[in-house]
């Protein structure tokens, strides 16, 4: 039976074919989805922050970029995802409140923060939905790789 | 930072009842704009785990109108109101001519309605605003309001994304507000930022007093 796992904010999850993980409700947080296509396995974490504060303690890898990407891939490594095979992708990081005068633009923050530090991990992003205005609801079939991504205005977007 | 988990019961008494003078005031202020009679629930105070965010309002793929507001001063926080599309609509209807509605499709606001929108808001707030700090003394300021019509999950999403920098925990004051001839129903929400908490109710004078034996008899 597959299983539909939520990935709320901060968590990190990792499960094999047939799971489905979603993260629900992505403003400028971002989700990253890696996936192993012949173990039919891999991962999301559901990132809400660039960085982990200079003081503060991290109870919650998955909260901050700089903290979750290691994380998620440790897990992965466990399962015995072989990563030069992988697939990532990443969606998320919307600017809700346009309006807004949004000193800390999170939402570009946080894609930014993700890329550079899968780049220095040589891992290739190969499916990209970030920023814009609106929200999006992420699902990752670990079946077939497939992230979806669901948004109020516009048809679902596959990638 | 004082934590919801050890807030005593007069502590907990104190966070509701000025919430709820705030809160009366800005349905006193709703009700005038409309001309009707607005109810309001005794605000909730309510701790909510990050990763549970997505799910407090029903279905968190509804779309709702999310008014969003800063709160600066010596209390800092956000404010956002909820309302579903169609209330939203109803309310800046008090504010527009009649040829100024229905400008926007199914799917987005009109333009004078989203302005209509962020004015409520703003007065909505500025009553919260006012007789809160008039009671607590403490000073505070908000800003400019925002406006978005997104899943509700998605608003709750980036509004309190980061409170995670300091904790796992956001808390929520809430009051939903109602009016009773005509079919009208939000929800408000304060948030207070990390560190607010103790703030507020240092000025409430109910810092530091753990329940003793008669702790219980606080009503709820």
């Amino acid at each position: 039976m597959a299983e539909f796992i939520r990935v709320g904010m901060s968590e990190i999850v990792v499960s094999r074919s047939p799971d489905v993980l979603a993260a629900i409700g992505l403003g400028s947080c971002v989700g990253v989805c890696v996936y192993d296509p012949v173990q039919k396995s891999g991962g999301m974490a559901h990132i809400m922050l660039p960085k982990k504060s200079r003081t503060g303690e991290v109870k919650k890898p998955g909260k901050f970029a700089d903290t979750a990407i290691p994380e998620l891939l440790e897990k992965l490594k466990e399962m015995g995802v072989v990563f030069p095979r992988v697939m990532v992708k990443v969606a998320g990081g919307a600017q809700m409140f346009s309006g807004h005068n949004d000193r800390m633009m999170i939402g570009l923050r946080n894609v930014q923060a993700v890329e550079r530090l899968l780049a220095e991990r040589n891992l290739k992003i190969t499916g990209k939905n970030v920023g814009g205005k609106y929200g999006r609801s992420v699902r990752f079939d670990l079946a077939t790789g497939v992230v979806s991504i669901k948004m109020l205005n516009s048809p679902e977007i596959i990638l | 930072m004082e934590s919801i988990n050890k807030l005593n019961p007069i502590q907990m008494d104190a966070i509701k009842e000025v919430s709820n003078i705030g809160a009366g005031h800005a349905a006193t202020v709703l009700s005038q704009l409309m001309k009707k009679k607005v109810a309001m629930t005794v605000p909730q105070v309510n701790l909510i785990a990050l990763s549970d965010v997505c799910d407090i309002l029903g279905q968190p793929e509804d779309p709702m109108v999310g008014i969003y507001l800063r709160v600066f001063g010596d209390a800092p926080g956000k404010i956002l109101y909820l309302f579903p599309r169609e209330k939203a609509l109803f309310l800046a209807g008090f504010l527009l001519e009649e040829e100024e509605r229905g400008k926007g499709d199914d799917n987005f606001l009109g333009e004078m309605e989203v302005s209509a929108l962020k004015e409520i808001g703003n007065i909505l707030t500025g009553a919260y605003v006012y007789a809160f700090s008039n009671f607590t003394k403490l000073n505070m300021i908000s800003s400019v309001p925002a406006l978005t019509f997104d899943m509700v999950s998605a608003i709750l999403n980036t509004v309190l994304v980061d409170l995670g920098a300091g904790g796992d925990y956001a808390l929520l004051i809430e009051t939903k507000l109602a009016a009773c001839e005509v079919d009208i129903t939000g929800h408000f929400f304060l948030v207070p930022d990390a560190g607010s908490l103790s703030t507020i109710l240092k000025a409430l004078g109910v810092k530091g007093q753990w329940p003793n034996s008669s702790g219980s008899e606080c009503q709820k």
